[in-house]
């Protein structure tokens, strides 16, 4: 028993044992699924070894929605607590798991693996690639963030959840205070699927720097591919610093180092810095390309160019170096000096500008624009006053002084929730309606979309503008209850009543892709939206080789140009296709990595000593290994064509 | 023969070794921690250059440029990160 009794659950709940027997349930039926169907094979050779980007963007936006899930699951029943004074719903225990879970997944298992599929899926098309730079190293990010996401999944039902905040500030997360090994999950977790999304920068920087169709210079790329390439590089600076913390603090609480300890040399505030050395560019990592985004579907439903291209891209090129001067601003009553303080203030208010003039860019688009109100403009239209919204209460937060009385209370969670959700929940979401016809060659229904619009917009209104006022009148932020003598239950009881109407809109944007499936026409059109960028000229769904003659670019909307004002794409004959093969390698890598993670957590020294073993064999294996791809001959790509009706159609 | 024989590399090995060699002294000599520093600091840079260079073939690309570029922002956002957190948590420390 003594060996086993560490997976046992510290502080297990009636809700977490019907959760692990759902769990269970679940795992059984869709083996029994598998194997009813035979599709084991196909789910093999299809998907777990597939190297093509297109693929792996929709593993990701899988993931991504599984994830969403969970987190809205986590965010539903916080809210449920709060939503009357002295609830009890939940124990300070599970409320301190419950908003913890909730920030990472939402953040680094949600937000990023849904940015992730958009970049993984749209940029090589956008720039007339044939897939990304290192298809192999691609699918090797995708499934260690996968097992990484999974690794930090099961804590709750085995050993226990994380329960220091999704910032997991030290001493707190140390042995003495977090003796469980809830916040080890997070350690090597965020480890496990860091380490994928490092790679991935350093893949999307090499393929748009190397893989253009020819004549796509830098200024004419599309500005989605301009946000990718920003991400990519803030991605390549922050992300170490996330690597080493996390190193710093797995050492501190497997191998009683004293980085973080508070006695013998240690220096415990240092984790909250290096955190957000990381977490200031980690938000710009999420926002940029969900900028981009925007700037797609703007010009696209306004059918006008996008306003001040140059201005886009130097603020940009400006954020991505920038955002990594201003970190101190999330720990300004840390206990430094007030003249660090304003000089952090500073920096931070200055980081508005840009944002600003992106703002009125995309105003400027729309302006005497033909606007389309579909249901990604409306995504696009909802997002600039309320993102602006959260960009005045972000500056409010960067004067030093003032934040003294914000910090950590719920005005600071609804700053925050009021850039993310507007800003990049939105981008996705109209993004993810925007290139569904790419993805699967049918288009999700308007009308479902456009009722889940609205219930997610008034959602988010009723759900975080109240916590604006409670925060100031001294909510303090990731505490579980609070008496009736200080007057917040009403407005936490709107602030419930919001959360369930985005749980409704979560609910319908499930029911649109259901619906759509079963009853969606599948005649799309290569250009339902009559869009304008590269990506709309090949086929949907879009074929393995993405495009079947490598387009010539000569202007920065070459779609549009090519449609309208005729010039000419694809010159040229066809020519054999040199393609990637596929290899199970990166998912059989990735679950030793998983196994390797968990004896981690756990301390099960043998098996981590294996796991290692297993993964270093892995790496060996590819050294060894020789691989040159395979060829689409010329008669299969006509025939493939053919069926399509040929590269020039929308002619 | 001249052109077979590595000389860049065989030349960059002993200058490696030499600056390996400069950190050690100050294991060997008693000097102030001021010293040592300084010692360990110079040496640690010129070793990371020579490795990029002579080693990793940072210059001879075509894509040396974009290398270097990403090299210097490295460098640069290195700093400001180090140096803003000495700022923070030393110079500026007063609790
Ligand atoms: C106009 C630009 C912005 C400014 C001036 C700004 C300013 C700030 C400041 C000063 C804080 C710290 C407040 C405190 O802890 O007391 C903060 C927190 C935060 N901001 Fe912003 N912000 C801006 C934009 C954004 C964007 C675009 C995002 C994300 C996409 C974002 C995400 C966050 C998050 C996640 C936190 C706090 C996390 C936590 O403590 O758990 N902010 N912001
Ligand atoms: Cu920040």
């Amino acid at each position: 028993m003594g060996f086993f009794s560490r997976f046992l659950i510290p502080n297990p709940s009636p809700v977490i044992y019907s959760s692990m027997v759902a769990i269970g349930v679940t795992v059984l039926l869709i083996i029994v699924g598998l194997t009813h169907f035979k599709k084991w094979f196909f789910l093999w050779s299809g998907w777990l070894t597939t190297v093509d980007h297109k693929r792996i963007g929709i593993m990701y936006l899988i993931s991504a929605l599984l994830m969403l899930f969970r987190g809205g699951v986590d965010a539903v029943m916080m809210r449920a607590q709060l939503a009357v004074p002295d609830n009890k719903l939940l124990d300070s225990q599970h409320y301190n798991e419950i908003f913890s879970t909730h920030g990472v997944v939402m953040i680094l298992f949600m937000a990023m693996p849904y940015i992730m599929a958009l970049m993984n899926f749209v940029v090589p098309l956008q720039i007339g690639a044939r897939d990304v730079a290192f298809p192999r190293l691609n699918a090797i990010s995708f499934w260690l963030f996968f097992m990484g996401a999974m690794l930090f999944n099961i804590s709750f039902v085995i050993g226990g959840s994380p329960d220091a905040g999704w910032t997991s500030y030290f001493p707190l997360a140390g042995n003495e205070f977090s003796p469980h090994v809830g916040t080890n999950y997070y350690m090597i977790g965020i480890q496990i699927a860091g380490i994928g999304t490092l790679m991935t920068g350093i893949n999307f920087l090499t393929t748009i720097l190397k893989m253009r169709a020819p004549g796509m210079t830098l200024m004419k790329m599309p500005m989605f591919t301009w946000s990718a390439l920003v991400t990519s590089i803030i991605i390549i600076f922050a992300f170490p610093v996330l690597t080493v913390a996390l190193i710093m603090g797995t050492m501190d609480r497997l191998f009683a180092t004293k980085f973080f300890t508070m006695t013998e040399g240690g220096m415990d505030m240092l984790w909250a810095n290096l955190f957000w050395v990381w977490g200031h560019p980690e938000v710009y990592i999420l926002i940029l390309p969900a900028f981009g985004l925007f700037s797609e579907i703007i010009p696209t439903f306004s059918r006008r160019n996008l306003y001040g291209y140059r201005s886009m891209v130097a603020s940009m090129v400006f954020i991505s170096i920038y955002s990594f001067f201003v970190w101190t601003h999330h720990f300004f009553t840390m206990g430094q000096a007030a003249y660090v303080n304003s000089i952090f203030s500073i920096t931070t208010m200055v980081i508005a500008i840009p944002t600003g003039i992106k703002i009125f860019n995309w105003l400027f688009t729309m302006w005497k624009g033909r606007i389309r109100f579909t249901v990604p403009m409306l995504y696009s239209i909802g997002f600039i006053p309320l993102f602006t919204i959260g960009g005045v209460t972000g500056v409010m937060l960067a004067m030093s002084a003032a934040d003294y009385q914000y910090h950590n209370t719920m005005f600071l969670v609804a700053h925050f929730h009021n850039v993310i959700i507007p800003g990049v929940v939105f981008a996705v979401l109209g993004a993810g309606t925007y290139y569904w016809p790419k993805m699967f060659g049918f288009m999700l229904n308007e009308r479902i979309g456009k009722w889940a619009f609205w219930f997610l917009t008034i959602g988010f209104c009723l759900a975080f503008f109240p916590m604006y006022i409670t925060g100031l009148d001294g909510q303090a932020r990731r505490i579980y209850t609070y008496s009736e003598s200080t007057g917040f239950g009403p407005l936490n009881m709107i602030s419930f009543i919001g959360a369930t109407l985005m749980a409704i809109s979560f609910v319908l944007i499930v029911y649109t892709i259901y619906y759509s499936i079963r009853h969606a026409p599948r005649d799309v059109s290569d250009d339902p939206w009559d869009a304008r960028s590269l990506e709309w000229a090949t086929h949907n769904p879009v074929p393995e080789y993405n495009f079947a003659i490598i387009p010539q670019v000569n202007s920065r909307e070459t779609f549009w140009d090519a449609k309208y004002k005729g010039h000419e794409l694809f010159k040229g004959d066809y020519e054999k296709i040199h393609m990637p093969n596929n290899s199970g390698v990166p998912f059989i890598m990735s679950c030793i990595f998983f196994v390797f993670g968990f004896a981690l957590v756990f301390s099960i020294w043998f098996l981590a000593i294996i796991g290692l073993i297993g993964i270093f064999v892995c790496m060996a294996h590819r050294s060894f290994e020789i691989d040159h791809g395979h060829y689409i001959s010329v008669e299969e790509i006509k025939e493939t064509e053919a069926k399509f009706g040929g590269v020039n159609k929308w002619k | 023969m001249k052109e077979l024989f590595p000389a860049k590399q065989v030349w960059g090995f002993v200058f490696s070794l030499i600056l390996t060699f400069v950190a050690l002294l100050v294991y060997f000599f008693n000097m102030s921690k001021a010293t040592g520093m300084t010692i360990f600091i110079l040496t640690a840079f010129i070793q990371a250059a020579v490795q990029l260079v002579v080693f990793m073939h940072a210059r001879e690309t075509d894509d040396s440029k974009s290398i270097f570029m990403t090299l210097y922002c490295a460098i640069f956002l290195a700093l400001i990160t180090v140096f803003g957190t000495i700022l923070c948590m030393v110079w500026g420390w007063s609790y």
